[in-house]
């Protein structure tokens, strides 16, 4: 593995197709080409080259263009292949994920959850191919810009013969005068083409700094990831649900206990047809339109330590309604409306009441979330609750329960006492639902009406990553822009054999490169350079 | 120069591997990372009891701590309860300490399924969720094993027998 000397003096790494310094083809194969491939300057990527150690092999590896978009391809189909049934955190709490892919899903659905869809964007092989993209990233991009950079640097004036000849755009001109090469100089120096000189030779170059593009995008993918990355390390990124009853008050996840909100009230709105006359039309077709979903907040800071469990005494912070992208906003923290629960079961109502003669003995209210064990209604009469069940079923073995603490179906066992049954009667009671266990009562609690709360929930949420991610998406828009809308254009006025010889190279637009070298020699004895690719066939690369 | 190469190549390789596995390293352990964990302090709390008696853990320092999380409707609760109790009369003089917290229920609920169980140690109620926050808990039943210097040795979810919750009280026995 040797360096190559070239016969202009200029020592190139091993590997180099054509000479950095003077572009003397090197290359057996490109020898016989006519045209010179001109990608990467023809400079020595080393990961071809060196492919010794397990490390080399590892780099080359992640240096191969084709690996990565081979990886990329991978990405996109798994990524597809994540949307075809709901992700988990998507699918309804009634039922274990286990149960719900299958039962919904089939045969399809089992598969589906038992590799892992399921939880696609989370698992370990997902983050390991997105990993391998950054990988490939970093070492793709340093394996070329580094090459690259150093054989633009290393670029001299006066080029070998073999190299101009080579280029698309290449012309010789014969008798030229050197008061049209110094009107040609001029005119590249009007274009902003910045103009070096040796011995007569002429090299006009602008906007290298677009081959640099490519790599600043890169580099803003790879701030983008490294963004990602760091919503795993803790503390950086929460994103929690807090579910809140009106008037209810709690203690803000991932605060320390600091921070307690709120619910005044939920208020959920919707168009009105006959307010919003605009609408009429809309509201018709398309039946209730909601207008706001807003909880009434007030965010409390706790004063002094406290232990959880106590007490604690709170400050109030501020009071604010928090509607969509409208939240609640304190230090790094910010709380989000995201959903709600409309007319949550909160007091039932009830009466005691003579069955036979229909004559009400005073009312009770039960509250679902703190009911008293007994209501003494006075004069000799006294409910008792002696079983609550706040979201009622039966059991397997017949005995009534509950299957949560929420009261979506309460129900009670009371015994009543009266003067005519002064040891009490007991009655079971749930929605539109009484047995009289113990026989034929003379009471009943006849149902009054309920008083219903609405739930409001929450997203917590804190991002500290959404900076480097922003700084990641600018950098890899200066990238594209940079890439994108200059051209590297270089052009080659050299003596050679008595002639002078023009060649040309541009990245991109070529059309453009061609316009602009007839605009320079116009009115000169200089012969415009030919496209050597269009004398052959139809100029694809064109604008 | 080719050494420098390899020294090069190989430290860039180690910083993206090493980038790569902590991110799957943080990502697979972020559902189990407990809020509490074994060996460490266990958070103070103080609730007090369906007698109106006040259970700061601070003040239990020198006994062990047999501390469950549990709700009425929550079978499993349920099933593990007489083995608690049992092994709680067994125990309370050899200083270990019984703490069953419940999740958020009434007062009602929880003084009735004690009644019912024929439960002796204390009971207290989380009201408002501050203890079950400081100690992640889900899903119950959830025990936690405090020792006499109030450290955390271990953390159990789901049903216990009768001799899984005498070998938990032994554990801690100070």
């Amino acid at each position: 593995m040797k360096d190559i000397k070239c016969e202009c003096g200029h020592v190139n790494p091993h590997g180099t197709v054509l000479c950095e310094a003077c572009g003397k083809v090197f290359d057996e194969q490109s020898k016989d080409k006519s045209l010179l491939d001109m990608r990467y300057e023809g400079s020595a990527r080393r990961s071809q080259t060196y492919n010794k150690s397990i490390v080399d092999k590892i780099w080359n590896f992640f240096s191969s263009v084709k690996v990565g978009v081979w990886l990329i391809v991978i990405t996109l189909v798994a990524s597809a292949a994540g949307t075809i049934l709901p992700q988990e955190m998507y699918i309804p709490p009634t039922m274990p994920a286990e149960e719900y892919y299958e039962d919904q899903y089939g045969w399809f659905g089992k598969l589906y959850y038992e590799l892992g869809f399921n939880n696609l964007y989370s698992s370990w092989w997902y983050l390991v191919l997105i990993a391998m993209i950054g990988i490939s990233l970093v070492i793709c991009s340093l394996d070329r810009v580094v090459p690259l950079y150093k054989a633009l640097k290393a670029q001299r004036v006066t080029r070998h013969e073999g190299f101009l000849k080579r280029q698309r755009l290449f012309g010789t001109s014969e008798n030229v005068i050197e008061q049209d090469i110094a009107g040609v100089r001029e005119r590249l120096k009007a274009k902003r083409y910045h103009i070096r000189e040796e011995n007569g030779d002429l090299l006009a170059e602008k906007g290298r700094f677009s081959r640099w593009g490519p790599y600043v995008n890169h580099v803003g993918l790879i701030v983008f990831l490294i963004g990602g990355m760091l919503r795993f390390v803790p503390g950086m990124y929460i994103d929690k649900v807090l579910w809140l009853r009106e008037g209810e008050t709690k203690v803000v996840p991932e605060t320390d206990g600091q921070y307690y909100v709120a619910n005044e009230k939920f208020i959920l709105e919707n168009y009105d047809k006959e307010r919003d006359k605009t609408f009429e039309a809309a509201i018709d077709r398309a039946g209730m339109v909601v207008k706001n979903y807003q909880t009434n907040a007030v965010l409390y800071k706790r004063v002094g330590p406290a232990i959880p469990g106590e007490k604690p005494e709170l400050k109030k912070v501020k009071e604010h309604a928090i509607r969509v992208n409208q939240p609640l906003k304190f230090e790094k923290f910010a709380l989000y409306q995201v959903d709600y629960k409309l007319d949550e079961l909160n007091t039932m109502f009830f009466s005691l009441t003579n069955k036979s003669s229909g004559k009400t003995f005073g009312d009770i209210k039960i509250n679902l979330y703190d009911p008293k064990p007994k209501y003494d209604l006075g004069n000799g009469y006294q409910v008792e609750v002696l079983s609550f069940f706040p979201d009622f079923e039966f059991a397997e073995s017949g005995e009534p329960t509950t299957k949560s603490r929420i009261p979506n179906n309460p129900a009670f066992v009371f015994k009543m006492t009266s003067p005519e049954a002064p040891n009490g009667e007991t009655s079971f009671v749930a929605i539109q639902q009484t047995i009289e266990p113990l026989g034929d009562n003379q009471y009943k609690m006849a149902f009054k009406g309920i008083e219903t709360k609405n739930v409001t929930a929450l997203t917590v949420r804190k991002d500290l990553t959404i900076w480097i991610i922003m700084l990641g998406g600018i950098l890899f828009m200066i990238g594209v822009i940079q890439g994108a809308y200059w051209n590297h254009r270089r052009i080659w006025v050299q003596h050679k054999n008595g002639e002078i010889w023009i060649a040309a190279h541009t990245n991109k637009n070529w059309y453009g490169l061609k316009r602009e070298i007839e605009s320079v020699l116009a009115n000169t004895k200089i012969n415009i350079p030919i496209d050597q690719i269009e004398s052959q066939k139809v100029d694809k690369e064109g604008v | 120069m080719k050494k420098r190469r390899l020294v090069m190549r190989t430290t860039i390789l180690i910083v993206l591997a090493a980038a790569v596995a902590y991110t799957l390293y943080a990502n697979l352990t972020k559902d189990n990372r407990m809020k509490v964990e074994v060996g460490k302090q266990a958070p103070d709390f103080a609730l007090v009891d369906m007698e109106g008696e006040k259970h700061k853990l601070s003040d239990y320092k020198g006994q062990g701590v047999f501390l469950n999380f549990w709700g009425t409707w929550c079978k499993p609760c349920e099933a593990e309860m007489p083995y608690i109790n049992n092994q709680y009369n067994h125990y309370k003089d050899k200083g270990v300490q019984v703490l069953a917290v419940n999740v958020s229920e009434s007062e009602l609920a929880v003084n009735q399924f004690a009644e019912r169980k024929g439960l002796d140690f204390p009971i207290v109620i989380d009201t408002d969720g501050q203890v079950q926050a400081a100690y992640g808990i889900n899903p119950l039943p959830a025990t936690f094993l405090i020792d006499k210097d109030g450290k955390v040795v271990k953390y159990h979810t789901g049903t216990l027998t009768e001799s899984t919750v005498r070998e938990f009280m032994e554990k801690i026995k100070p």
